[in-house]
């Protein structure tokens, strides 16, 4: 499939040498989706993940070198096959030192180097085990699972490249000194570790949509997270959440072009033009998310529900807000914070008919949430409240707050036209 | 007799840039220690070098929620050391599911390092 086209396949593809492009083309696209399958295949061979990681690396930097000559017809086989040739010279080098860190324990049931097509969600599993700071979590599966490189990981992260390479290498040692297993996780631990995997990938997601500095979305970092989605779609299809947070996914995905506008301003859900969404994505996204719910009121289940009452919604005004907030009720029983409070509180102030003075105080009594001390939102939702009550000041001192505390440059453009459009 | 227990502090700067020499010279100085405490008549009843604070977990009770578990070494300083086990467990899974019923508000767990004769200096 990946042979140039038009060349027979009877002959050596080095009689066909393909364009410089067509190479750069195929060896991307066989990391975007070979990457943690050759990986992984390494691991099962060295159970250590340094080695694994750099023969991988290694294996696609002989891709650029040799492919031109003719590119294989199963990249990833190809790819697979060379990293592990590279793992296993390494290993017959290096037997005779002594190593530094401890070799991955693993499930005693494991056969062997067998090939499991779950393989690489053992590795998923790793990289965001609870014993992991959240933030490592993050840049370790950036980095192992989408193999992205320590540049890119801290470029998409908005964070140095020697403190995503600290974090990567922390954890890796953390990983191998503390035996932090790696295995998937028995039935009982699931519903836990798995919930810790999603707002991983969610929190990928959320870095790419939402990237600090004049850029609203980083398009790869986004493109990731829906990739990583897929992927625990595809390896626990009996799984609800995954399949939920997939579908929260592309509908986001879906009105990214329509959450700005031509000249790069912010553009409110409220004020979106819905004819520019993406319908096939959002489809998919509402199906999928409809899936989900048939399953179980999981967090992400009920998060895609509100989505999809957005979505579906003709307007903003037609939105259905009573079952927005009920399905903010739902999430307040099994996930109450402070964050699922305020959108509660948000999307009540929008049911029509609804008393703005008791949201207000619900919005003041969440003032004094630590975890919403910095958090922009809340003063921008207290600022839209307080402007509709007619509290003209005390809405303007609002949204100068929410504009002190967002890091967003496109997000304070927009508060700034707010507060210049409140009547004096 | 009576029994105590030494607690160990450290920089662990000390660890970025060790050489194998350096491990030895630690090393023999632990065998000098062992050599003294028999000389006094007294004995060691056991004792480990720990991995360092980076590998450290934490498991904390919470009232009415499952105990958390945080990457990182307890650093409150309201609490004191009360006590400590060794376990020799399966791997970081089991021993954290034992810290949670372990009767103890905060537990921090934190791998033992090798130290036989040909272990290297941690990486």
């Amino acid at each position: 499939m990946a042979q140039q086209p038009g060349a027979p396949t009877d002959l050596p593809p080095s009689a066909y040498p393909p364009a410089p492009v067509e190479v750069a083309r195929v060896v991307d696209r066989a990391h975007r989706e070979s990457w943690s399958t050759v990986l992984v295949s390494v691991v099962r061979l060295t159970r250590d993940l340094d080695l694994a990681e750099d023969c991988t690396q290694d294996a696609f930097v002989q891709a650029l070198r040799t492919w031109p000559d003719g590119i294989p017809a199963n990249p990833g086989g190809w790819l697979t096959t060379v990293a592990r040739r590279l793992a296993l010279d390494r290993m017959r080098r290096e037997t005779n030192l002594r190593r530094k860190l401890p070799l991955l324990v693993e499930d005693p049931v494991a056969p062997d180097d067998v090939e499991q097509p779950t393989d690489p969600l053992r590795l998923v599993f790793t990289c965001c085990h609870p014993a992991l700071a959240r933030d490592s979590q993050v840049a370790l599966t950036l980095r192992l699972i989408c193999g992205l490189t320590t540049r890119e990981v801290a470029a998409g992260l908005l964070i140095s490249e020697p403190t995503a390479a600290a974090r990567i290498t922390r954890a890796k040692k953390k990983i191998a000194a503390a035996s932090i297993p790696y295995r998937i996780p028995a039935d009982e631990e699931l519903p836990a570790r798995l919930d810790a995997v999603l707002t991983v990938v969610h929190l990928v997601y959320t870095a790419g949509h939402v990237a600090a500095g004049s850029e609203l979305t980083r398009t790869d970092l986004t493109g990731r997270a829906v990739e990583l989605a897929r992927m625990l779609v595809r390896l626990m299809p009996n799984e609800a959440e995954p399949q939920a947070l997939l579908g929260l996914l592309l509908m986001t995905e879906a009105r990214g072009d329509a959450r700005v506008s031509e000249d790069g301003e912010l553009v409110l859900l409220a004020d979106q033009d819905r004819s520019r969404w993406d319908i096939r994505m959002l489809a998919e996204g509402v199906s999928r998310a409809t899936a989900a719910l048939e399953r179980g009121q999981g967090r992400f289940a009920l998060q895609a529900a509100v989505a999809g009452l957005h979505v579906t919604a003709p307007s903003w005004e037609k939105t259905d807000w009573g079952q927005v907030v009920r399905m903010y009720d739902a999430m307040m029983i099994s996930w109450p914070t402070p964050i699922v409070a305020l959108n509660r509180a948000a999307a009540r102030s929008l049911v029509p008919g609804a008393d703005l003075d008791q949201v207000l105080a619900e919005l003041d009594a969440l003032s004094n949430e630590s975890a919403l001390k910095s958090y922009a939102y809340l003063p921008a939702a207290r600022a839209d409240v307080l402007a509709r009550l007619g509290r003209v000041a005390e809405a303007a001192d609002a949204y100068h707050l929410a504009i002190t505390l967002t890091a967003n440059e496109t997000e304070r453009r927009f508060l700034s036209h707010r507060l210049a459009g409140l009547p004096d | 007799m009576a029994q105590y227990m030494f607690l160990l502090f450290d920089s662990e700067e000390w660890y970025d840039n060790i050489t194998p020499e350096d491990w030895q010279q630690a090393m023999k100085l632990h065998g000098a220690f062992t050599e003294a405490v028999e000389k006094a008549g007294a004995r060691i009843l056991g004792g480990e070098a720990l991995e360092r604070s980076s590998t450290a977990s934490t498991v904390r009770q919470r009232e009415g929620a499952e105990p958390l578990v945080t990457d990182g070494p307890f650093i409150e300083t309201k609490e004191a050391l009360g006590g400590f086990y060794v376990i020799e467990a399966r791997d970081l899974d089991q021993a954290l599911e034992l810290a949670k019923i372990c009767p103890s508000g905060n537990v921090e767990v934190r791998p033992v390092m090798p130290t036989s004769g040909d272990a290297e200096p941690p990486a």
